[in-house]
């Protein structure tokens, strides 16, 4: 059964990175439903959110395939019931439409946005939520007349507990014992 | 007073930096390596790496191949049979390329190679500057790992790295592009060996308690077979093997590219596994209860039908590469692991044993396989020379101490099938790629490395036509290999799956053939045509007593087939003995 993902992957902050994922996701004809990219909170580690929608077995795989890469230091796949996730999406409306009373103050206060920017012409509304209240706010945005709308992808915070600095320290670790066990096998 | 290079040359001399080139740094890294041969071909963006390398050819072989294909699988062969890392040059644009076959061939073989290309200068990059092409993006999917150089100064760094990726974990090719002005610019140079990468961890501590589960899984089947895959030559872990399966009893079934990793003529050896394999492991993998499978990636050719694959078996799978493990087939016990650390922790923990009677069972296989398959194919009394006596002959008459090079398709499985390896590392085959034009350049990168064996290429007439300016090669470098054309006039491997499964419609698969006995000779090779059963082991005794290079070209039977034969979407143990159209 096909579901949602989302794949936290940290890696080195090298050029190329996000082409050789794209190539691991393009074999397996696998499209990307969001994506973003930041430096994380370890210093010099970048993170990338992927969101795809597959079969268990396929995130698995392909998980493992991009942990492969040289530069991946580690990928989480979660569903989306382990992860706390937003998407945020700014809404350009044309001012005029404010004059039709306060139905738009009203459906901007209901769906816990705000406006960002008013200006004659038009005003800019952002929300942070969900992918699905995003959509919905932009149902109910359309008949004042939307000029631009756009969308970012999914970012996402992990509910795992161990987290990627345990995770380097316990690299670095595995580093001095090898050259132990390397030692021994000479 | 100094002039401003002395005193550049003594500020570096204190500091115990050396101030050279670009050029000059990557073949100072390349020795550092412990690197003496390399296989290239020169070009403009390459010009001032080859105009060092003239300086430094007391210590740096360069072998000019004829085409940057023939220099790639002329450093994989070399790689696979010394277990060094196999090292090619190539020049920016067309040179860098015409390697991609060569790269993913070896990428799909786990072959530690570096290959150097040169890139146009770094200002020209990205503007379609004549002989440009973008060879890290076209080489991405088929390498462990690229990057490019822009200047100089980074030189050291990258190629340490590159020697330390390709060489270790799961090994691969790794591709490093050097722009043509950091070839010429100076640099501090100072070469510090690379052993750790934050990011990629080959070395995976070994879970002990996954071992002892295997020692127990071992010690309580009753059916069990050990299926050795390439890993086992690529950790050095023969020996091992051997020792697991002498203490146990255990039958052991090879890979193509697991052969020569377990002497053919063990007591123990079970036959080699696949599509084209013996009747034996193949039938008996659906009767085994457990499967120890030793690096080897359960490839579609060896598995068939993966609904119907080793339905009675546990399966245990010891790998290097954690991709692989639970990718193909789904097993019952993973041990990601080198092979060889995994052994020496399971070997102590086995129990002594014997399987007379399940080892007997594969006997009677062999025994029917060899009547119906291998005695007309070895020892046919009448109708034209067939494959399988050919490498029969050569096998017996090596005593199985040859290198054996294939090339791709019939020639490439009855090597596999009627060689005995005695020696490990002596099958040199293209296997996951099935690269065509593999046989006569790898044949010289083989000899290179093993000079004092006898490499002997068996090559089909198609393949040959591939790759057959690397005579030039041969000739120029007076390298002494033997090669053997089985010349049926076909495409054979295709011409058979046209018979079997295409209503015998031979499309595009006969061949026009021109006189390779002449063309052996303008490369001033002596050679010689046999057509007759009753020439063909002196032919073969005069091939082997030859000091120099030397061309047996043997007219095989036109539409002779390989068997048994897994056919595609069939399950192994439906394996077919015999194919009457």
């Amino acid at each position: 059964m096909r579901q949602e993902f989302t794949l936290s992957i940290f890696s080195e902050n090298h050029i190329g990175i996000l082409n050789e994922i794209t190539i691991i996701l393009t074999r397996r004809q696998i499209n990307i439903e969001s994506i973003t990219a930041s430096e994380s909170a370890v210093k010099g580690v970048h993170l990338l959110t992927l969101v795809v929608k597959t079969t268990p077995d396929m995130v698995r795989k392909i998980a493992r395939q991009i942990e492969k890469l040289i530069e991946v230091l580690k990928v989480f796949v979660h569903t989306s019931d382990q992860i706390i996730y937003q998407e945020i999406a700014l809404f350009k409306v044309s001012t005029k439409s404010m004059m039709s009373g306060n139905i738009l103050e009203t459906i901007v206060k209901d769906f816990n946005a705000r406006i960002l920017v008013v200006s004659p012409e038009y005003m800019v509304v952002e929300k942070t939520g969900h992918k699905s209240e995003i959509n919905e706010l932009l149902v109910h945005l359309e008949p004042f007349g939307v000029l631009q709308f756009a969308r970012s992808g999914r970012v996402a915070i992990t509910k795992q507990v161990k987290e990627l600095n345990v995770y380097l320290k316990e690299l670095d670790e595995a580093h001095r014992n090898k050259a132990e066990t390397i030692e021994t096998l000479k | 007073m100094m002039t401003d290079k002395e005193v550049e040359e003594t500020t570096a001399k204190v500091n115990g930096f050396e101030n050279i080139t670009g050029a000059e740094a990557i073949l100072k890294c390349l020795i550092e390596e412990g690197v003496d041969t390399i296989f290239g071909y020169p070009g403009g963006a390459i010009m001032p790496v080859y105009d060092k390398l003239m300086d430094y050819d007391h210590k740096l072989r360069h072998i000019l191949t004829r085409h940057e294909q023939g220099a790639a699988h002329a450093a994989q062969a070399y790689a696979m049979v010394t277990g060094k890392p196999g090292i090619c040059f190539a020049t920016s644009g067309p040179g860098a390329t015409n390697l991609i076959t060569g790269i993913a061939n070896a990428y799909l073989d786990s072959i530690p190679m570096i290959f150097i290309t040169a890139q146009v200068v770094s200002g020209l990059i990205g503007t379609d500057a004549f002989q440009e092409t973008d060879i890290l993006g076209v080489s991405m999917p088929v390498t462990k790992w690229n990057w490019q150089i822009k200047k100089s100064q980074d030189i050291p760094e990258i190629i340490a790295k590159a020697f330390y990726i390709a060489t270790t974990g799961r090994p691969g090719p790794v591709l490093i592009d050097i722009a043509k002005d950091a070839q010429q610019e100076k640099l501090q140079f100072k070469y510090k060996k690379c052993n750790y990468l934050r990011s990629y961890n080959p070395h995976v501590p070994l879970n002990t308690k996954a071992i002892e589960s295997a020692a127990i899984m071992i010690n309580h089947a009753e059916k069990p077979m050990i299926l050795a895959g390439h890993g086992i030559l690529l950790s050095r872990a023969e020996n091992e093997l051997l020792q697991l399966a002498e203490k146990t009893g255990i039958p052991v079934a090879v890979t193509l590219l697991g052969l020569s990793a377990f002497p053919s003529g063990h007591r123990l050896y079970a036959g080699y596994l696949g599509m084209h394999g013996n009747y034996a492991p193949n039938l008996l993998t659906n009767e085994a209860d457990l499967l120890i499978a030793i690096g080897m990636r359960f490839d579609d050719r060896v598995t068939g039908n993966l609904k119907k694959y080793a339905k009675k078996a546990r399966i245990i799978h010891i790998e290097i590469d954690q991709a692989e493990i639970n990718k193909n087939v789904l097993v019952d016990l993973e041990i990601h692991s080198d092979a060889k650390e995994a052994l020496l922790n399971l070997i102590p923990l086995v129990k002594p044993n014997s399987y007379e009677s399940w080892i007997r069972e594969f006997r009677i296989c062999d025994k029917i396989e060899y009547d119906r398959v291998v005695k007309e194919e070895t020892k046919p009394e009448t109708g034209k020379i067939r494959m399988g006596e050919v490498v029969k002959l050569v096998s017996d008459m090596t005593n199985g101490d040859a290198v054996i090079v294939t090339d791709v398709g019939q020639n490439q499985m009855t090597a596999a099938r009627y060689y005995r390896f005695t020696q490990p590392n002596s099958l040199v085959t293209s296997g996951g790629m099935g690269t065509m034009g593999f046989g006569l350049p790898a044949s010289v990168g083989a000899k290179i490395g093993k000079p004092d064996k006898q490499v002997i290429t068996f090559i089909g007439d198609g393949g040959f036509q591939m790759t057959i300016q690397e005579l030039g090669t041969i000739l120029h470098y007076h390298i002494p290999v033997k090669i053997i054309i089985l010349n049926n006039g076909f495409l054979g491997m295709v011409r058979q799956w046209q018979e079997m499964f295409f209503k015998k419609r031979y499309a595009s698969t006969e061949l026009v053939n021109p006189d390779f006995i002449a063309i052996a000779g303008g490369y001033k090779i002596p050679a010689k045509k046999v057509t007759e059963r009753g020439e063909l082991k002196a032919a073969i005794a005069g091939l082997l007593a030859e000091e120099g290079a030397y061309l047996l070209d043997i007219d095989i039977d036109k539409e002779g087939n390989v068997l048994p034969m897994i056919e595609p979407g069939a399950s192994v143990s439906d394996i077919t003995l015999n194919y009457k159209g």
